[in-house]
C-alpha cells in the first residue's frame, strides 16, 4: 500500500496522570469518578488571589518515571504559563514547563517481531491537567450548553515526547506497550487510557526517501487525544494511507491537527497550523525555579525497582525463552509471582512452563490476574514439589491444581482428602504388572514379536486398574523387566 | 482618652489594659467614616455590623489573650484588592462587583489574630492599574489635604482614609509605587516590603513578580507595627521568603549614627519638580546636621526602568486577569456563543485602563515580540538589581523623592496616560529590584505633602523604619486637614 519512495515518520506525545494523593498545586484529593466539581477548591478553581504551591511527591513521582526513561535530569528547571481560553481552563492558562523541561534526552527500547530498536525521548515536562466538558450535545458550538466538572483540574500530568524514531503503526504500539509497561513498574500512574489517566498525541509525516533537511520542515500531521494502544496503532494505519493515497494522487499533505474516530476508524481534520495558537509562554512568576539537588535526584534513582530491561536480562540468565521473557515483563504480577514461586521452587523451567500454561489458562478462564491467583506462589512451588519426588504424575498434578484453584485448598490437603499419590512402590505394582500380563497374552505375544506399541496399551491397563495413581515410570520399568526377562 | 489623636499602638495598648472598649473605639471611627467619607469617597464597603461585632468578641475575651494582642481593637482599611471574607472585594472593578471571596488573605488573617477590626474596603485603580484612584470603576477618591486633587494611587482610598482618620492603619499593595506614591500624596507613612517578606495569599494579582502587600500609617512606629503582624513565611504562597521576621519596634528610637545615605543624582535631576527636589534636599541637611553621611551615587539604569516596567507589569497583568472571562464567578455579559461570552464579558468588565494594559502585555508576549520586548526587559531588570547591589556596598540606603511632583488635579491626566505613568518613574526600581522602600513626610509645597523615600537592601525594613523615624524627628508634624481642633 505504502509508497516505496517514502518513508513513514511517527512521533508520539504521551500525557500519563500521576497518582499523587493530592492535587498539583493545591490539596484537594486527586481521584477519579467523584461527584462533579466535589475535589475543587480556590487554586483549582482559579479564584481571584489564589496561589500554586508544588506538591514534592508529583516532582518525585516525575523524576522516577524520567530516570526510569534513562533522562537526563535538570537540575534548575522552572514552570512556564501556557495561555489560551477555554472553559475547562480556569486560569486560562495552564502552569507547564516550555522551554526548561526537568526532563530530556531519554530512551525506550522497542521490539516489532525479531527487530530491536531504540526509540529516543527528547523531553518529559510536568504540566496540571484541566477539567472536563460534558456537553448537552455532540460538541460544545452545537451544544445549548456545556456542564464544566474541575474535579481533573491540576492533576499533575508528566507528557513524555519522543523523537520520530517511529516508521509504522506496529512500532508505535510497541513503543506504547514499553512506556507503559516501564511507566507500571515505577508505580507512578493508574495507567488507564480509557479513563484518560494516559493519553496519546500521534505525529505522522511522509519522508521522501533521501530526504535530508529538517523532519520540521515536512508537513506533520497530528491526531490528538487517542484513547487507547490499539486505537493509535489504528489511526496511524489510517493515516499513512490516507497520506499515500494523496501522494499517489499527486495531491499535498496540510499541516495539520486531526482527530481519530472510533467507529469509522478514521481521521478527521480539527484545524489546520496555520490557525494554531499562540500560547504566549512566559515564566510562571507564582513559583519560584525548580531546584532539585544531585543527592535528592541519586536518592530517587536508589528508590527504582528493577526494571523491565534488567529483567529480561536477568531472565535470559536464567534460561526462559524470550517469547516467555516478554510475557512476563509486560505483567508484572506474573513477574512478582514468578519471583515468589523461586524463592519455594529453584526450577525457573519448570516453574515458567506451570505459570505460563496451566495457570495461565485457569485465571484466563477465571478473569483473574496473577495477583489475584487463589494458588499463591508458595502453593504452586509445593505442588511442582511433589510432582519433582514422584508423589504425583504429571498427570494427576494437572488435574491437583485444577482441584486447588476450585477450592483454595493446598495440594498436601487435597492429596491426604482424596487419596490421591502416587503408586511408587514395586512390590504393591509387581502384583499389578503381573496380573495386567497374565490377562493379556495376546498383546505380550505382540510386543515379544517387536510391536513397541504393545507396551503403551500395557502400561494404560495397569493405570487403569490403579485409577491413575501408578507411577508410569515405574511402571515402565517393572514390564521391560518382566516381559523382557 | 481623646481616641482620635492617639496611634494605633496607643489605642492597642489602652483596649488591652481595658481602659477603652474596642466597640467604642470602632464605634468612634465608623461614626467619622459616616459623617466624612460621602466627600472622600476613600471607600467602597464598610462593615458596620461586622465592625462591632468583632470589637465586641475582642471585649469579652480574658484580659490575658486580650494582652497578647498587639493590635488589639485598632480599625483596619483593607484595600480592596485584598480578600476579606465578610466585605466583598471588587478590585475596583466592574468586573468584580459584589464579589465575596470564599477566603480572606494571610495578611488580613494575620491582622485579624493580632486584634485588628476589618472596618472597610479601600477605593483604589482598577486591578492597581494606575497612579490617582482615577481609574477605580466605582469613581474616584479625593485628596483630603486639597479635595480638586487626586490621592495618588493605586492604594489612593487607605492612604486617603489614613490622612483623615478613618482608621489609624490600612493595608495596600504596591506592584510599582501603589503605597508609597499615594502615601507621599496624602502625607502619610507607606512601606513596600522586600518582595516575599509578606505572603501574597488572597491579594489579587496584578504582576505577580512585583506585587507586595505593606502598612500605611500616620508614622514610621504604626506602620512597623502592623509590618511585624503580617510578615514571615507563608505556606501558601511559594514565593514567600523564610528569612526569619526582625523586631522592627524594638530599636526604632535608636537613632542611626553615621547612617550613609546615598543620593542617586539620576533621582534628583530632570522630571523632577524643582519644589519638591527642595523640600527633600532640605530634609537631608537636617540629617546631616544631626550626623548624617550623604553620598552621591550613581544608579546608571535608571532611565530604563519605567519602560522595563511597562513591558512586565502589563505582560504578567494580561495573564494574571485572563481569568475573569464570565464562566464561573463575576461579573457575565449577555452572549450568544462561548467566544462572544468571553469578548462581551470582558469588554464590558474591565476599564480602560486595564484593557491598555491587557492588551500591551498580550503584545508583549506574543510570538515574534517576547525577545524583543519580555526577554529585554527582564534584563534591564537584572541591570537595575544590580546597581543597587553596587551601590549597597557603599551605603546603608539610598534616597530619592517619593514621587516627581505633589499632587495634581483630579482629571488632568486622564487623557495622558504617558504623563501619568511617569509619576511611578521613582518607585517602581524597588519592585524591580525586589527591595523594600518606605515613603516617610517630608513637608509641604503650598499646602500640598511631599514624600522622601528610602530604599534599603533585601530585608532591611529594621533599618528603613529607624531611618524613617529619623525624618519624623526632623520634620515638623502637621496639623491633620480634617481632625478636629
Ligand atoms: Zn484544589
Amino acid at each position: 500500500m505504502a509508497d516505496p519512495s517514502y518513508e513513514v515518520v511517527v512521533g508520539l506525545e504521551v500525557h500519563v496522570e500521576l497518582k499523587t494523593k493530592s492535587k498539583m498545586f493545591c490539596g484537594c484529593a486527586n481521584a477519579f469518578g467523584a461527584g462533579p466539581n466535589t475535589n475543587t477548591c480556590p487554586v483549582c478553581l482559579g479564584m481571584p488571589g489564589a496561589l500554586p504551591v508544588l506538591n514534592r511527591e508529583a516532582v518525585r513521582m516525575a523524576v522516577a518515571a524520567a530516570l526510569a526513561f534513562n533522562c537526563t535530569i535538570r537540575q534548575r528547571s522552572r514552570f512556564d504559563r501556557k495561555q489560551y481560553f477555554y472553559p475547562d481552563l480556569p486560569k486560562a492558562y495552564q502552569i507547564s514547563q516550555y522551554d526548561a523541561p526537568f526532563a530530556e534526552w531519554g530512551s525506550v527500547a522497542i521490539r516489532s517481531g525479531s527487530t530491536r530498536r531504540t526509540v529516543r525521548i527528547r523531553r518529559i515536562h510536568m504540566e496540571e491537567d484541566a477539567g472536563k466538558l460534558n456537553h448537552l450535545g455532540q460538541n460544545l458550538q452545537s451544544s445549548a450548553g456545556s456542564l464544566v466538572d474541575l474535579n481533573r483540574a491540576g492533576v499533575p500530568l508528566i507528557e513524555i515526547v519522543s523523537e520520530p524514531d517511529m516508521s509504522s503503526a506496529d512500532e508505535a504500539r510497541a513503543y506504547l506497550n514499553e512506556l507503559r509497561t516501564v511507566l507500571s513498574y515505577v508505580d507512578v500512574s493508574d495507567l488507564r487510557m480509557e479513563e484518560g489517566s494516559m493519553r496519546c498525541d500521534a505525529n505522522v509525516s511522509m519522508k521522501p526517501v533521501g530526504f535530508v533537511g529538517s523532519l520540521e520542515d515536512l508537513p506533520r500531521v497530528e491526531i490528538k487525544n487517542v484513547n487507547s494502544v490499539r486505537n493509535v496503532g489504528r489511526a496511524i494505519e489510517y493515516e499513512i494511507a490516507r497520506q499515500s493515497r494523496l501522494l499517489a494522487a499527486g495531491e499535498a499533505i496540510t499541516k495539520e491537527t486531526r482527530g481519530f474516530n472510533d467507529a469509522s476508524a478514521r481521521t478527521y481534520s480539527q484545524r489546520s497550523k496555520e490557525e494554531a495558537n499562540d500560547y504566549r509562554y512566559f515564566p510562571e512568576p507564582d513559583l519560584p525555579p525548580l531546584m532539585l539537588t544531585g543527592e535528592w535526584i541519586a536518592s530517587v534513582k536508589a528508590g527504582l525497582p528493577t526494571l523491565p530491561d534488567a529483567w529480561r536480562e536477568r531472565l535470559t540468565g536464567m534460561g526462559i525463552a524470550d517469547q516467555d521473557i516478554e510475557t512476563l515483563v509486560h505483567d508484572p504480577a506474573q513477574l512478582a509471582f514468578l519471583t515468589r514461586c523461586l524463592e519455594y521452587e529453584s526450577d525457573v523451567r519448570l516453574v515458567t512452563t506451570w505459570m505460563l500454561s496451566d495457570m495461565l489458562r485457569l485465571l484466563n478462564a477465571a478473569d483473574l490476574t496473577f495477583a489475584e491467583s487463589p494458588v499463591g506462589p508458595e502453593q504452586l512451588a509445593e505442588l511442582l514439589h511433589l510432582i519433582g519426588d514422584g508423589t504425583l504424575s504429571g498427570r494427576m498434578g494437572k488435574e491437583l491444581l485444577e482441584n486447588m484453584f476450585a477450592t483454595g485448598k493446598s495440594a498436601k490437603t487435597l492429596i491426604e482428602q482424596l487419596g490421591m499419590a502416587q503408586i511408587t512402590d514395586d512390590r504393591v505394582l509387581r502384583e499389578q504388572v503381573t496380573s495386567v500380563i497374565a490377562d493379556h497374552a495376546k498383546v505380550v505375544e505382540d510386543y515379544r514379536s517387536g510391536k513397541a506399541k504393545a507396551l503403551g496399551f500395557l502400561v494404560g491397563q495397569v493405570m487403569k486398574r490403579t485409577r491413575g495413581q501408578a507411577s508410569p515410570e515405574v511402571v515402565n520399568r517393572l514390564l521391560r523387566e518382566m516381559l523382557d526377562e | 482618652m481623646d481616641t482620635l489623636a492617639t496611634s494605633a499602638g496607643e489605642i492597642a495598648q489602652s483596649v488591652r489594659v481595658g481602659d477603652v472598649s474596642a466597640e467604642h473605639i470602632v464605634n468612634v471611627y465608623l461614626d467619622r467614616i459616616r459623617r466624612l467619607d460621602g466627600e472622600l469617597h476613600a471607600l467602597l464597603s464598610v462593615d458596620e455590623a461586622g465592625a462591632r461585632a468583632a470589637a465586641r468578641m475582642l471585649d469579652s475575651l480574658p484580659a490575658e489573650q486580650r494582652t497578647r494582642l498587639p493590635l488589639a481593637g485598632v480599625p483596619l482599611v483593607v484595600k480592596d484588592n485584598i480578600l476579606t471574607d465578610r466585605l466583598p472585594t471588587s478590585a475596583g472593578s466592574k468586573i468584580l462587583a459584589g464579589f465575596y471571596s470564599p477566603f480572606q488573605a494571610t495578611a488580613v488573617e494575620r491582622a485579624v489574630a493580632a486584634g485588628a477590626v476589618v472596618v472597610a474596603k479601600g477605593n483604589l485603580d482598577e486591578f492597581g492599574m494606575g497612579s490617582s484612584t482615577e481609574h477605580s470603576a466605582f469613581g474616584p477618591t479625593r485628596n483630603p489635604w486639597a479635595r480638586d486633587r487626586v490621592p495618588g494611587g493605586s492604594s489612593g482610598g487607605p492612604a486617603a482614609a489614613i490622612a483623615a482618620n478613618l482608621a489609624p492603619l490600612a493595608l495596600g499593595s504596591d506592584t510599582g509605587g501603589s503605597i508609597r506614591q499615594p502615601a507621599a500624596f496624602c502625607g502619610i507613612v507607606g512601606l513596600k516590603p522586600t518582595y516575599g517578606r509578606v505572603s501574597r495569599f488572597g491579594l489579587i494579582a496584578y504582576a505577580s513578580s512585583l506585587d507586595q502587600i505593606g502598612p500605611l500609617a500616620r508614622t514610621v512606629r504604626d506602620a512597623g507595627l502592623l509590618l511585624q503582624v503580617i510578615s514571615g513565611l507563608d505556606a501558601r504562597d511559594a514565593t514567600s521568603s523564610a528569612e526569619p521576621v526582625a523586631d522592627y519596634l524594638a530599636e526604632l528610637e535608636y537613632p542611626l549614627r553615621g547612617l550613609r545615605i546615598g543620593v542617586p543624582s539620576q533621582y534628583f535631576g530632570a522630571g523632577i519638580e524643582p519644589e519638591v527636589r527642595s523640600v527633600v534636599m532640605s530634609v537631608l541637611d537636617r540629617l546631616k546636621a544631626g550626623g548624617a553621611q550623604t553620598v552621591e551615587i550613581n544608579l546608571p539604569h535608571t532611565e530604563y526602568a519605567i519602560a522595563a516596567y511597562y513591558l512586565i507589569a502589563p505582560a504578567e497583568a494580561s495573564s494574571n486577569l485572563s481569568r475573569f472571562d464570565g464562566v464561573r464567578y463575576g461579573f457575565r455579559a449577555g452572549a450568544s456563543d462561548l467566544v462572544s461570552l468571553y469578548q462581551n464579558t470582558r469588554a464590558e468588565g474591565f476599564g480602560g485602563e486595564v484593557v491598555r494594559r491587557v492588551l500591551l502585555g498580550t503584545h508583549a508576549l506574543s510570538a515574534g515580540y517576547y525577545d524583543q520586548y519580555y526577554v529585554k526587559a527582564q534584563k534591564v531588570r537584572a541591570l537595575i538589581r544590580r546597581d543597587f547591589m553596587e551601590a549597597f556596598a557603599e551605603v546603608d540606603v539610598v534616597v530619592t523623592p517619593t514621587a516627581p511632583e505633589v499632587p495634581f488635579g483630579l482629571g488632568s491626566r486622564r487623557d495622558d496616560p504617558l504623563k501619568m505613568y511617569q509619576s511611578d518613574i521613582c518607585t517602581v526600581t524597588a519592585n524591580l529590584a525586589g527591595l523594600p522602600a518606605v515613603s516617610v513626610p517630608a513637608g509641604f509645597v503650598e499646602g500640598l505633602p511631599v514624600g522622601l523615600q528610602f530604599i534599603g537592601p533585601a530585608y532591611s525594613e529594621a533599618l528603613l523604619l529607624r531611618a524613617g523615624r529619623m525624618v519624623e524627628e526632623v520634620v515638623e508634624r502637621p496639623r491633620w486637614p480634617l481632625d478636629e481642633p
